[in-house]
């Protein structure tokens, strides 16, 4: 064995160490989540996931209202932050200046570096009344035929930590997009114009489906982020254990129940609830990454791994 | 035989910013023709012929003065359209740029951006515009899988087929071939002598046997000046500059 056989054998033994202590934590942490989570497993079992009481005088509890609360404002803030924010990042990278693109660009990214904490604050006295005396009462009085806009008007509730995730995550979708729009060759561009496309068609089916696949990538990114952010949520989507469809009523997220009362856990079985809530919490993140990951590659099949050539 | 097709330039200029590109620059480009043009790498081979399809226009602060005329129109002018002038005039690039669609739909995409929806039609010029770039034969069990999945080759003409599809008067090539094998070659310049019935050929080409096997005329071209235009047979066995002799001869780079 030379010399370099044996120093390429050491460095990559001591690089697979990386990867593999990562595994560990991982694995680690949900074996923690399990045992810890075990009384609670015992006592309600598979219905912990179907049940929508959570009442801890009763120590009844169920997980359902914080899996709804968590899946709705996700999902709404997505439907809200994909267009924004691909369109952004189209504007920027194809129409916008370069001066503008690129001082847009900084302050965008910059966005993405403010604490969560200071998001709430924000919402609770910018966009809690704005929803409270502006959206909702629009909603309401043009699209009030659909349960989604019906019931009392709080300003806090669903949508409100909808549209505050929704800000949160367009930063990080607009960079990503960004990137992945400016990268697509030139050339790929000027092929459509020569058969004769216009700026629109260009880009919408041949900029866009270039860059299909990494825009996902922004996207499942930002549904992590929105399904695990606290702050912000917790301040201003009501802290309510209920399941209403309207999205102006109350809600409560799993992250936010965790954080909210983990404080207050004062006997076990309630402690082992919280904790199987983190349990679904990161069973959920991991998941959406899944079916995240199939709808890529369903998407994009065996072609975006040669486009990105 | 349809007469349309023709180029005409005259008195061009054409500047990056301030640095000048061309300079008075004149040429004819006859219907059904293949016209080479060769020169040195940076001489404004590819400015040139970019300046026909207009696609120049896509690169911020460029300027063009003088004039190019096709069929007799003038293509700067503020009311020139530029889209359909693009359709008229279409382009083949160095690299293969087929699109992350099917072979069909690569074939059928000039068709379907202008809203033509009718499968008998779009059908038959898939096929008759596959047939036309030779490459039928090869990808008709398979029109729905991945342009991609071609060889480089293939893609080139597929890429043919689909500028073909759009039915212009003029195709742009500008280096087709020069990631390509010597077969695929052969291939691709068999292909533009049976294109030439319907269509004029502008091609770029650093290989001068290759403009010698396919065009007819040749354009010399070096610093932005058009040192030589000639017809074919007589360009490269009389040439009637002392540049163009230096420059065939290999006596430069
Ligand atoms: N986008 C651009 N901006 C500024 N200058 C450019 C640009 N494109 C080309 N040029 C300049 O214009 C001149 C002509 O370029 P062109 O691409 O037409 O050369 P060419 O003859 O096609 O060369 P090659 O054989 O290497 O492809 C070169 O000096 C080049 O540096
Ligand atoms: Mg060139």
């Amino acid at each position: 064995m030379s010399r370099h056989d044996t120093s390429d054998l050491i460095f990559r033994r001591v690089l697979a160490a990386f990867p593999i202590t990562v595994l560990i934590i991982v694995a680690g942490i949900f074996f923690e989540l399990v045992y810890s989570s075990l009384p609670s497993l015992h006592k309600f079992g598979i219905g912990f996931l179907y049940h929508s009481i959570w009442n801890p005088v009763e120590e009844n509890f169920g997980a359902l209202p914080f899996i709804y609360g968590t899946c709705v404002t996700s999902l709404v803030a997505l439907l809200l932050a994909i267009p924004i924010g691909v369109g952004a990042a189209i504007y920027l990278v194809e129409y916008a200046p370069v001066k503008v693109s690129r001082v847009i660009s900084t302050l965008v990214d910059l966005l993405a570096a403010i604490p969560s904490v200071i998001y709430g604050l924000w919402g609770i006295f910018v966009l809690v009344p704005f929803m409270r005396n502006v959206v909702q009462p629009f909603l309401g009085k043009y699209f009030g035929f659909l349960p989604l806009f019906q019931g009392p008007n709080y300003g806090i509730g669903m949508l409100a930590a909808s549209v505050m995730l929704a800000i949160i995550i367009v930063p990080f979708i607009i960079s990503v997009s960004r990137e992945v729009i400016a990268a697509v060759p030139f050339v790929y561009k000027e092929s459509a114009y020569a058969l004769g496309a216009t700026r629109w068609e260009a880009l919408s089916n041949i900029v866009l489906s270039y860059g299909k696949a990494g825009i996902l990538g922004a996207v499942i990114l930002a549904l992590g982020r929105a399904i695990g952010e606290v702050m912000a949520v917790t301040m201003i989507i009501g802290n309510d254990p209920k399941i209403a469809l309207s999205l102006f009523s109350p809600g409560y997220t799993l992250a936010s129940v965790i954080a909210n009362e983990f404080a207050e856990a004062d006997f076990p079985m309630y402690l082992s609830a919280l904790i199987e809530i983190a349990l679904v919490l990161f069973l959920v993140a991991i998941i959406v990454n899944i079916l995240a990951r199939l709808l890529i590659w369903s998407v994009t099949g065996a072609q975006s791994a040669e486009a990105v050539k | 035989m349809n007469t349309n097709g023709r180029i005409e330039v005259k008195n061009l200029n054409f500047y990056y910013g301030n640095y000048q590109a061309l300079k008075n620059v004149s040429m004819t480009v006859e219907p059904h023709q293949i016209v080479a043009m060769i020169g040195p790498s940076g001489c404004g081979k590819s400015t040139l012929i970019r300046i026909f399809n207009r696609m120049c226009d896509l690169i911020p602060s460029t300027r063009v003065e003088g004039k190019v005329l096709i069929d007799g129109k003038d293509i700067y002018t503020k009311d020139t359209d530029v889209v359909s002038l693009r359709r008229k005039v279409g382009m083949v690039f160095q690299k293969s740029t087929p699109f992350p669609k099917s072979i069909y739909d690569n074939v059928a995409y000039g068709l379907k951006i202008i809203g033509i929806k009718d499968h008998r039609v779009l059908n038959e010029t898939v096929e008759k515009c596959l047939r036309r770039s030779a490459l039928w034969d090869e990808v008709k069990d398979h029109l729905g899988k991945s342009a991609l999945s071609l060889s480089g080759g293939q893609q080139q003409r597929l890429c043919i087929a689909r500028a073909i599809a759009v039915d212009p008067e003029i195709i742009l090539m500008d280096e087709p071939c020069s990631a390509l094998d010597p077969i695929a070659t052969a291939r691709i310049e068999e292909l533009m002598a049976a294109l030439k019935d319907e269509y004029t050929i502008v091609i770029v080409t650093h290989n001068m046997q290759q403009a010698a096997r396919v065009s007819d005329k040749t354009a010399f071209l070096m610093h932005g000046q058009l040192i030589e235009y000639n017809k074919t047979t007589d360009f490269f066995t009389n040439p009637s500059n002392k540049i163009t002799e230096d420059y065939i001869t290999g006596r430069f780079g």
